[in-house]
């Protein structure tokens, strides 16, 4: 018997599971419509590749994964496609989402389906494999499983049976009557993250689970591990920590401490997807509370909820309905949702079984909230600064670490809904987070427009002046060969030059000017770096090919009219002067520039490629490194063209 | 329709977390009762009338809702503790006066229940001993032959009925005795303790009374109201003072149990500083909170100018509370001092 851990806290909710455990899963004939909804996982929801009107085959792929944190989504029967929009869809906030809906013909009649040979089958092959058939975590947390086997070589596989939230049994009754198939999946997901062992974590107040486990894990290396009955010994972490002494903090992932927990519904989906090619078209669902026949139902995917409960004898048609646990489920706002992938459990709420919540009181700092957190943080002082809005110190106090268990309101003497203000603390911080992104997006526009600006003025005027120049020179050796000319005209065109000469330079000081001062400003972001190193790029061509032609204009003027007329003369060599200031500070400019360049390019390049830290910033990083390229590729043309001309 | 995010609740509240607490004074209260006679009672009703006027009466100031908060019974433990901390026989405006004290400026002028950085019984007690140090140091005598009547008249009129004297009925605490006999210099401690005020432990007839106190604040413990953290700290602090004084100089140092027996040491270690509000929420602070404490109504009753400290002691480390809480924070799941750090 292996060593079992213990995790802080945890607490022991009436189980009310006896309900819905008394009978086998249960089949149910189809509906007359299913809502599949696209967004059936974390990450982007599901592109559509059907249209209105279609016929489909069971199995069918309605939608394909838009991305890597997305997975397929199928036609869990065989029918005709009714409609493609938005459709109520069961999530706390009400907003409906992009759903299929397929009427279905009756015949069920499948596409051919295609079996993965998994033993010879490389990984990469797997995952894409399981992302294609939609396969998702059904614990509830709907995460890509193919993303889950992405690891390899693993010193632990936890499999997660331990359903520890009172009132869900459908993991409880698919080890009873599918363990087989639940072994199979364990032998792949084993087999694709190399793992060393594996360890099934069940909760002690399952005995048929356990016993069917252990049976269909005999001759394997397999461990069934009974696992005393505390809530949320289910969570990822804690059963983790349970089993393997592990302990996963926020934002690490648990492959990276060589462990990765998989449920056993996943699991059995995976079996499901690879040794049949079946997708993840149905799922059991326990539906139980004030419902006449409570029991575990297999359920198509996209079943309207309202259908569901009826079928199972749903007394009151207006009672609110949780979907998931009493602990961490959410009310569902609207029940013509179809059944999503993450819907494990349909809890019909009565008063006898949810008795309203007695008013909130005042915290009395008591701390039965501390000592039954298992993430060992302190509810109440999270809760104070939830409360008096010191986000910045419930984070400090690990405000992310809360896995919304519930714990701490279910102890709650006060009947405080503790975990409504760690959501609300958390949003906030959110909300915060997105704003000071778009303002920081916003003012690099502005001021990449503000750069925009300045370099046409400053372009123009370098324009003017190299007109004005070669035109003096023109004029200077007009006057200087063949009749002695007016001074007076010689003298002016000399001094438009010597003007033309000074606005170049000063063009160029002010392109030099910005540039040290966004060195002093300190540039945390790498993009912005990124945007300011092709700025500074541009810039210094610009001012280098100027100063050049200015120059080069103001040069052969200078020897030309070295020669005639005193007065011309004088101008002349003052413009062949500053003129060769200017190429000086433009030079220096640039080689500030190329400084600036240098520093800040492998940034550039390095935001620009991984782009881990999810959409927004890909989408932002991509956002700039266009802007960035366009300015560079502006700057080059323009010098190009300032160097022909 | 709700949206709570956690469902179902456990069927407490905060008035029934109260009414255990007042329970578990039952049978402290009755030994007082046999002790000292009704008066204590007299005292405990004067002190909840007290309290749930002025609560009633500031919530309706501030624009609170008030039934709510006189449900859940907190002003009428704090009226109790200070009621069972004050003089049995003591006069009627003085329990009043502490009362209005402990509810108005030591809890609803920081916000009502939750919100009140000091215990606010030890505030109306520390106030009284402060303001009136010699009426709060005449104690009942234990066990006089005072009747229900002559208590009544001597609380609310100061007044004794024809043959009684004042010494039947008053006398000092136990505390008193010793700190004002060995002030005077003549006997050592351990003669004074000879004396029949002070029974065979210490405090005649009182160390019926504090081990009642014990008793209640072990099925506090039992059910899981209190934690076992601060009392036993607490009295650990006491031990830590008073243990190594007596070894030390026994003729002139009390002994450990003299200190454990009198004053309001069990009441507080039961009672008063696992007040949750204005006491150390972390498992390490409890510890600390509770030991310094002890520590404190050691050496303020042999050191310092007060018979009895724990008011003091508790008051003082109050205000050190939200120091102790945040730099004895528990580790977080996962992060350091884990097996992976």
């Amino acid at each position: 018997m292996s060593w079992l851990y213990d995790f802080h806290g945890g607490i022991h909710p009436p189980q009310h599971k006896d309900a819905a455990t008394g009978s086998p899963i249960q089949a149910l004939p189809l509906p007359p419509q299913l809502h599949i909804a696209l967004a059936q996982s974390v990450g982007n929801a599901a592109r559509p590749t059907v249209a209105v009107g279609q016929h489909v085959r069971k199995g069918e792929t309605l939608a394909e994964p838009d991305g890597r944190l997305s997975a397929a989504v199928h036609a869990p029967t065989s029918g005709t496609i009714t409609a493609i929009g938005p459709h109520p869809f069961a999530h706390p906030s009400g907003l409906p989402v992009d759903t299929v809906t397929l009427q279905p013909d009756g015949l069920d009649e499948w596409q051919p389906r295609q079996p993965l040979d998994w033993q010879q089958a490389d990984a990469a092959t797997l995952r894409q494999h399981l992302q294609a058939m939609g396969v998702v975590g059904l614990g509830g947390a709907v995460f890509p499983t193919h993303l889950k086997l992405a690891a390899g070589k693993l010193a632990t596989l936890v499999v997660n049976g331990a359903e520890c939230e009172p009132f869900i049994s459908c993991d409880d009754l698919l080890m009873r009557e599918r363990a087989a198939g639940i072994v199979d999946g364990i032998r792949i997901a084993a087999h694709a993250l190399q793992a060393g062992e594996v360890l099934i974590g069940i909760e002690d107040n399952k005995p048929q689970a356990i016993a069917a486990m252990q049976a269909a894990c005999a001759g394997t290396a397999y461990r069934v591990v009974s696992i005393p009955t505390k809530y949320p010994s289910g969570g990822a972490k804690q059963l983790i920590r349970i089993l393997t002494g592990i302990e996963v903090p926020h934002g690490i992932r648990a492959t990276d401490l060589g462990v990765q927990c998989l449920n056993v519904g996943t699991l059995y989906a995976i079996a499901h997807a690879v040794l049949h090619g079946e997708p993840l078209l149905s799922r059991i669902v326990t539906v139980t509370g004030a419902v006449a026949r409570a029991a575990n139902y297999e359920v198509a995917i996209g079943t309207p909820l309202a259908w569901l409960l009826q079928q199972a004898g749903m007394s009151d048609p207006n009672a609110d309905v949780i979907m998931g646990g009493p602990m961490m489920g959410i009310t569902l706002p609207d029940l013509a949702a179809g059944l999503p992938k993450a819907g494990n459990c349909l809890i019909a709420k009565n008063a006898a079984l949810f008795p309203p919540r007695p008013a909130e009181q005042a915290c009395i700092r008591c701390g039965d909230c501390a000592s039954v957190c298992p993430a060992e943080l302190q509810p109440m002082d999270l809760f104070w600064f939830a409360k008096s809005r010191q986000f910045g110190k419930a984070q400090e106090r690990h405000l992310f670490d809360c896995i919304e268990c519930g714990a701490c309101s279910y102890v709650c003497p006060s009947q405080i809904p503790l975990v409504d203000y760690y959501r609300f603390a958390k949003s906030e911080i959110w909300a915060a987070e997105r704003d000071k992104k778009s303002a920081s997006l916003a003012r690099q526009r502005h001021e990449f427009r503000q750069f925009r600006i300045e370099r046409d003025k400053s372009e123009k005027a370098a324009r003017v002046a190299a007109r004005a120049a070669e035109q003096a020179a023109k004029l200077a050796n007009q006057t200087a060969s063949p009749v002695p000319a007016p001074a007076a005209t010689g003298m002016d065109d000399a001094k438009k030059a010597a003007i033309a000469a000074a606005l170049a330079r000063a063009a160029a000081q002010k392109e030099a000017k910005p540039l040290s001062e966004q060195h002093t400003s300190g540039l945390d972001d790498a993009k912005q770096a990124a945007i300011q190193a092709a700025m500074a790029r541009a810039a210094a061509r610009k001012a280098a090919a100027e100063a050049a032609k200015a120059g080069d204009a103001a040069n052969p003027d200078s020897t030309a009219t070295a020669t005639p007329a005193q007065t011309g003369m004088d101008d002349a060599k003052r413009a062949a002067i500053e003129a060769a200031m200017a190429r000086a500070a433009a030079r220096k400019a640039a080689a500030e520039a190329a400084k600036a360049g240098d520093a800040a390019n492998p940034d550039s390049t390095a935001t620009a490629t991984p782009a881990q830290t999810g959409m927004d910033d890909a989408k932002r990083a991509a956002i700039e490194a266009a802007m960035a390229r366009a300015a560079a590729r502006k700057a080059v043309a323009e010098a190009k063209k300032d160097a022909a001309s | 329709m709700s949206i709570h995010a956690t469902h179902i609740a456990r069927p407490v509240t905060v008035s029934r977390v109260m009414l255990k607490v007042l329970a578990a004074l039952l049978p402290g209260i009755a030994v007082s009762v046999y002790c000292f006679g009704p008066g204590v009672l007299v005292q405990l009703l004067l002190a909840t009338v007290t309290a749930l006027a002025a609560e009633a009466a500031v919530l309706r100031l501030r624009q609170r809702p008030v039934a709510p908060a006189l449900a859940d019974l907190s002003a009428v433990v704090t009226a109790w503790l200070l009621a069972l901390s004050m003089p049995p026989l003591g006069a009627w405006w003085m329990i009043v006066l502490a009362t209005l004290f402990a509810i108005v400026l030591g809890k609803q002028l920081y916000g009502g229940l939750g919100n009140n950085p000091f215990n606010p019984a030890m505030v109306g007690f520390a106030v009284m001993i402060v303001s009136f140090p010699a009426q709060m140091a005449a104690w009942g005598t234990p066990l006089a032959a005072l009747d229900a009547a002559a208590q009544l008249q001597w609380i609310f009129t100061h007044t004794l009925p024809a043959g009684s004297s004042l010494d039947a009925i008053s006398s000092a605490t136990p505390l008193d005795v010793l700190k004002t006999g060995l002030l005077q210099g003549g006997q050592d401690a351990s003669q004074l303790l000879q004396q029949p005020r002070f029974g065979h432990w210490g405090n005649a007839g009182g160390e019926w009374v504090a081990l009642a106190w014990a008793l209640g604040g072990l099925w506090l413990w039992q059910q899981k109201l209190i934690p076992w953290r601060t009392p036993l700290a607490m009295l650990a602090g006491v031990l830590a003072v008073s243990l190594p004084l007596w070894l030390w100089q026994p003729a002139q140092y009390a002994s450990p149990l003299f200190h454990l027996l009198n004053g309001a040491t069990l009441l507080a270690a039961g009672f008063i500083v696992t007040d949750p509000v204005s006491g150390s929420t972390t498992p390490l602070g409890r510890l600390i909170f509770g030991f310094l404490v002890g520590v404190l109504v050691v050496v303020i009753r042999v050191f310092g100018g007060f018979p009895d400290a724990v008011a003091f002691a508790v008051l003082i480390m109050n205000m050190a509370v939200p120091f102790i809480d945040q730099t004895t924070q528990p580790r977080v799941f996962g992060r350091k001092g884990g097996r992976h750090a």
